[in-house]
């Protein structure tokens, strides 16, 4: 299939979907409560520009936090697995129950210990747990992965551990980790919008209260508007996500020949 | 003249319990091109591995009667870092080596020259086909001027023309570096074609055999395969298997 008909396509069924959409509120004469028409949304977004973008740049700075915390805070532990069993031996487990313990339990703890006062701190803290197991997982299996064959050459050249780990281990766990990014990326921004619901409270500015404040004043068509932005910036974290990745593999790594074909 | 590295009642019994070598004698001198040729699972790798000093002996020792030598290691995959480069794959034991980028990047790129992949410097592995990449192996350990040289079944993944290509080019880097060559191999062919030295190793546990020498000529070339001389080196080496084979069961 070529590039344009793999881009016609999509787009052609999604203008397809509003346009059946829009005709049938019309026609159908269905209340904007319940289902507001695609033309109400565009105008929503006009109308609520500043408080749309207002809860958009909070959602997505805490998200692009929590993210980067998450991979520095994985990589780092990784690092640490690898390095040493027993500290891998003794952590992982609780790596394992942070992330099967469901974001919504904590949340309500977390946000009593930090406090309503503090909520951009809570929404950070429970992203981070969320986006941050599949660095982990994903690092220290790419770390562990290092040809043994080559670790033996680079010992019988002398290499240091240091030397064995950045210049061998580290390249060896590239793409787990960028694939694992894409993953997280996308984890980060659901945790946040999964806590700020869980918070549930007015102190928090991002895109999920406003689409809580916006249902309960049956303003439906702001909540859509701000539901699209949250689609819209999913869709964009893992295409810079994947931009990233082929940036720093496709000279080398097999992935990207399968994508060339 | 002393040997170049000698193996004293050497054995090697892993963690697991499996006792995969010895005790094994053997000494080789400097200049030799020995060929260990027995089935997998003998301890060939363990042997090699022993000599290089990536794994501790269980018993016996290995000595170096003139010091350490510069150490090469060619294994049977290319096993080369797929996100560099040719040059910098090649550069790699330089640079471990403390070697300054630029000195390393003219030695790698001599050595790469040498194998025939002078076009090929800034090539990934993964552009390269399976020769050249053993190519690109056999360069990176010939970058770093070894005087010993461990082959481990390096062509045993390879078609036949170009693992008689390799073999011949092996033996011309042989000849002009005045390389000392531990090399792995079951190929009964491939043995009696490069070796001066062929040592047969037995089933786990892998003792010695028999030790058969050859005076093949040199230089040698692809001709040297059609002589009765050849012929006389392959038959014997077969029938020298053949009979370790049948003491092991
Ligand atoms: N690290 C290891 N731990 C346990 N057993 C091993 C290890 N390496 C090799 N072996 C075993 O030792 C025996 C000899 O192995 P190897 O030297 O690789 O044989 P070869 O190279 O002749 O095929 C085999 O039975 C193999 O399974
Ligand atoms: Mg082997």
């Amino acid at each position: 299939m070529n590039t344009v008909l793999k881009i016609a396509i999509p787009v052609g069924l999604g203008i397809a979907v509003i346009a059946a959409w829009q005709w049938a509120v019309t026609a159908l004469a269905i209340s904007p409560i319940v289902l507001p028409g695609p033309d109400a949304i565009a105008r929503a977004f006009v109308s609520d520009f500043a408080n749309l973008s207002a809860a958009l740049w909070t959602t997505l700075r805490i998200t692009i936090v929590a993210f980067v915390l998450a991979v520095v805070g994985g990589v780092a532990l990784a690092v640490l697995f690898s390095q040493s069993r027993i500290i891998e031996t003794a952590l992982f487990p609780y790596a394992v129950i942070l992330q099967v313990t469901p974001v919504v339990a904590i949340a309500p703890i977390v946000t009593i210990w930090v406090g309503y006062d503090n909520i951009n701190a809570v929404l950070l803290i429970l992203a981070w747990i969320v986006a941050f197991f599949p660095i982990l997982a994903n690092t220290t299996l790419g770390l562990r992965s290092a040809d043994h064959n080559l670790i033996d050459l680079f010992r019988l050249y002398g290499a240091s551990r240091w030397q064995i780990l950045w210049k061998l281990r580290f390249p060896s766990a590239l793409p787990y980790l960028l694939s694992a990014m894409k993953v997280s990326g996308g984890l980060a921004l659901i945790g946040v919008v999964v806590a700020e619901f869980a918070a549930g409270t007015g102190t928090a500015t991002g895109l999920a209260w406003l689409i809580t404040l916006a249902t309960r004043n049956l303003h439906m068509a702001t909540a859509f508007a701000a539901l699209v932005l949250l689609s819209i910036l999913g869709i964009v974290i893992f295409f810079v996500l994947s931009a990233l990745e082929w940036a720093l593999l496709h000279r080398w790594h097999e992935s990207a020949i399968a994508r060339e074909r | 003249m002393p040997a170049l590295l000698t193996l004293s009642a050497i054995s090697k019994t892993f963690a697991n319990g499996t006792v995969a070598l010895g005790p094994m004698d053997l000494s080789i001198q400097e200049g030799e091109f020995v060929s260990l040729v027995g089935p997998s699972g003998c301890g060939k790798s363990t042997a090699l591995r022993l000599i290089a000093g990536l794994i501790a002996p269980t018993g016996g020792t290995v000595q170096f009667p003139q010091g350490r030598p510069e150490t090469g290691f060619v294994f049977q995959e290319p096993t080369l870092m797929p996100w560099a480069d040719a040059l910098a794959n090649a550069m790699m034991p330089l640079r471990l080596k403390g070697v300054a980028a630029s000195e390393a990047e003219d030695r790698a790129a001599a050595a790469l020259k040498r194998v025939g992949l002078s076009d090929f410097l800034h090539a990934y592995p993964r552009a390269l086909s399976g020769g050249m990449k053993m190519r690109v192996s056999i360069a990176r350990a010939l970058a770093a001027g070894p005087k010993l040289l461990l082959m481990d079944e390096p062509f045993a993944a390879l078609d036949e023309f170009t693992r008689q290509a390799l073999n011949d080019d092996l033996l011309a880097l042989w000849a002009e570096d005045k390389l000392t060559v531990t090399f792995v191999t079951h190929s009964v062919f491939e043995s009696a074609y490069l070796s001066t030295r062929v040592v047969m190793v037995t089933p786990r546990p892998g003792r010695i055999a028999a030790v058969i020498d050859q005076h093949p000529p040199v230089p040698r070339d692809a001709s040297f395969r059609l002589t009765p001389e050849f012929s006389a080196y392959a038959g014997h080496i077969s029938n020298a298997l053949k009979q370790a084979m049948e003491g092991a069961h």
